[in-house]
């Protein structure tokens, strides 16, 4: 095949995975953008074997199809609940498949069609697409083994914030030697795997380094973060390999995933940098103490039953909790019993609901709860005031009215106005608090009533209880 | 102005319009399926696997190809389990006729 027409085909690839994510703009046109998705990877792995035809294909079909039965047979068996912890694993494969192909390159660039040795040029760019592959790589891992509850065996994969003294200058000391290796290995003649080598090897421990005093709470920022790193290192060594698929793939995963960095800090309330400097959670404990004073009013799982059936209009707004109680499917069963007593339910979702973007929907969806019924905190928070029943399950900081009150440590971060309806009902499992460790003076108002307990054995009992 | 464009020069060109590209398309995906958005740019990414495909080419099994061909087998989980989960994930995402469905179970 010319290179012409190779890079006609990488093109034809190229618009297709463009038009993969313009389909996620509707839950309709997702399915068909999926279709062009895998469209555009068959054009592009086809087209790139035949470059190869007359070399091992033999070695490079065993090990796409071992890889293809490993992806396939997890993708069927992951739990939605597992989600982030998957999708943690899959960016820590793409940056160490960035690694290893830099590493091919420079053991022999006359296989890329690069001159030997490697050009400067060529050499900047490898440098760039291998420190961040090998930062993703590390970080994910890291990522993933907060994420899976690892912490409790390992001290490193703990989901509350690691640091320690000197932690940032170590990190800022480490960047530096890491690019100085990187300038050794641009102005070296020859292969010049030392400094390669050595700046790899610094780039793994700062991955580590960058995550670790990252908190749990912070997660989904995380995730959002090493997608786009993940992007970025492949766009990286699309530059080294003069491969502008590549380049242009990177670029729309890497601007995606700092998209929904952006907007998860922004639910959260919190600066970028803040995030990656880490140690959220630990510094606001104290604020909690005070709560034992005051009385909240609690009730039975009928009596929030009755109230329930009792509303024109409920809205159901579900929390981490809720996941990790496995309560979507009897909160579904409850919606369906009322919404056939005549009463309107809705769901009101926060960005932050769940520890990825986007997983309370998945959750949901997952539960067959139709998607209409299903609405984002900002289209559905002007109509609290007319809800008669708020129903808050398992969520806590993203109803806390406290972010309204100057002062306070989550001012400014934008909530559900659950405060708002004229009845309030919130299951918990305690008064604990939430990630934020803050008190929240919802539960402490004269219309809302706690029902305590697991989230899933309460809703049942509710859904026992409308009839 | 004479003589050809350097290639890294039109690889920055690609690159910056492919950010703007990736900029307004993102900004229109439905926060509803900002998890299978996360999804399916990883299975994307992993059109790394060309990169992997080219390492691991040469006739003349070496130190590089084995590499490549470690490459190509991990990016490939990634192509297979980012399409398939995401598809699985869409397909959750159906408008079903609810009341018919629910009867049909029971």
């Amino acid at each position: 095949m010319s290179a012409n027409l190779v890079a006609l085909w990488y093109l034809a690839a190229s618009v297709c995975f463009i038009l993969a994510l313009k389909g996620l703009s509707s839950p309709e046109s997702a399915r068909r953008g999926n279709v062009f998705g895998i469209a555009g990877m068959t054009i592009a792995v086809v087209t790139t074997l035949a470059i190869v035809a007359r070399g091992r294909l033999d070695l490079i079909l065993i090990a796409m199809v071992i890889g293809g039965m490993i992806g396939s047979f997890v993708s069927r068996r992951v739990e939605m609940t597992q989600m982030p912890e998957l999708v943690a694993a899959m960016h820590s494969l793409v940056g160490m498949a960035a690694v290893l192909i830099a590493v091919a390159v420079v053991n022999n660039p006359g296989a890329f069609g690069e001159h030997d040795p490697l050009p400067r040029v060529n050499r900047f760019e490898l440098f760039i697409g291998s420190f961040v592959g090998a930062v993703t790589f590390s970080g994910s891992v890291i990522a993933f083994g907060k994420l899976a509850g690892l912490g409790k065996k390992f001290r490193l994969f703990s989901s509350a914030p690691v640091v320690f003294r000197g932690q940032h200058p170590l990190n800022l000391v480490l960047a530096l030697v890491m690019i100085g290796f990187g300038f050794a290995f641009f102005l070296a003649e020859g292969k010049a795997w030392t400094p390669f080598l050595a700046m790899l090897g610094i780039a793994f421990v700062l991955g580590v380094l960058i995550i670790i005093p990252i908190g749990g709470a912070d997660m989904p920022v995380v995730i959002s973060m090493l997608n786009s790193y993940s992007g970025w290192a492949a766009a990286g060594i699309g530059f080294s390999l003069n491969n502008t698929m590549l380049i242009i793939a990177g670029s729309l995963v890497g601007s995606s995933g700092a998209i929904l960095s952006y907007i998860m800090c922004k639910a959260m309330n919190r600066s970028f940098f803040s995030v990656i400097l880490g140690g959220f959670g630990a510094a606001e404990g104290a604020t909690a103490a005070d709560a034992a004073q005051k009385t909240v009013k609690s009730g039975s799982a009928e009596d929030a039953a009755f109230l329930l059936s009792n509303a024109e209009s409920v809205v159901i707004v579900p929390g981490y909790g809720l996941a990790v109680a496995r309560a979507q499917h009897a909160v579904k069963e409850m919606a369906q019993k009322l919404i056939a007593k005549g009463v309107s339910v809705r769901y009101a979702i926060h960005p932050v609901a769940g520890r990825m973007p986007g997983h309370m929907n998945v959750l949901l969806a997952e539960a067959e709860v139709p998607y209409d019924q299903v609405f984002e905190m900002e289209d559905i928070n002007s109509e609290f005031g007319t809800t008669d029943v708020v129903l808050v399950l398992g969520a806590n900081d993203v109803v806390n009215p406290l972010a309204h009150e100057k002062g306070s440590p989550i001012y400014g971060m934008p909530i559900i106005e659950a405060n708002k309806a004229r009845t309030v009902l919130v299951n918990k499992r305690s008064m604990a608090a939430g990630y934020a460790g803050l008190d929240n003076p919802l539960f402490y108002m004269d219309k809302t009533m706690m029902v305590f307990g697991d989230a899933k054995k309460v809703v049942e009992d509710m859904v026992k209880a409308i009839d | 102005m004479t003589g050809t464009i350097d290639p890294t020069v039109v690889n920055l060109v690609v690159f910056v319009l492919a950010v703007f590209v990736g900029y307004h398309v993102i900004w229109n995906v439905t926060p509803a399926l900002h998890t299978p958005l996360m999804s399916v740019t990883n299975a994307i990414s992993s059109v790394i696997i060309v990169g992997a495909i080219l390492a691991a080419g040469p006739a003349e099994v070496d130190f590089g190809s084995a590499m490549g061909a470690v490459a190509v087998g991990l990016a490939a989980i990634n192509v297979a389990g980012g399409f398939l989960v995401t598809k699985r994930m869409l397909a959750m995402f159906k408008k079903k006729p609810r009341v018919e469905k629910a009867a049909e179970k029971k």
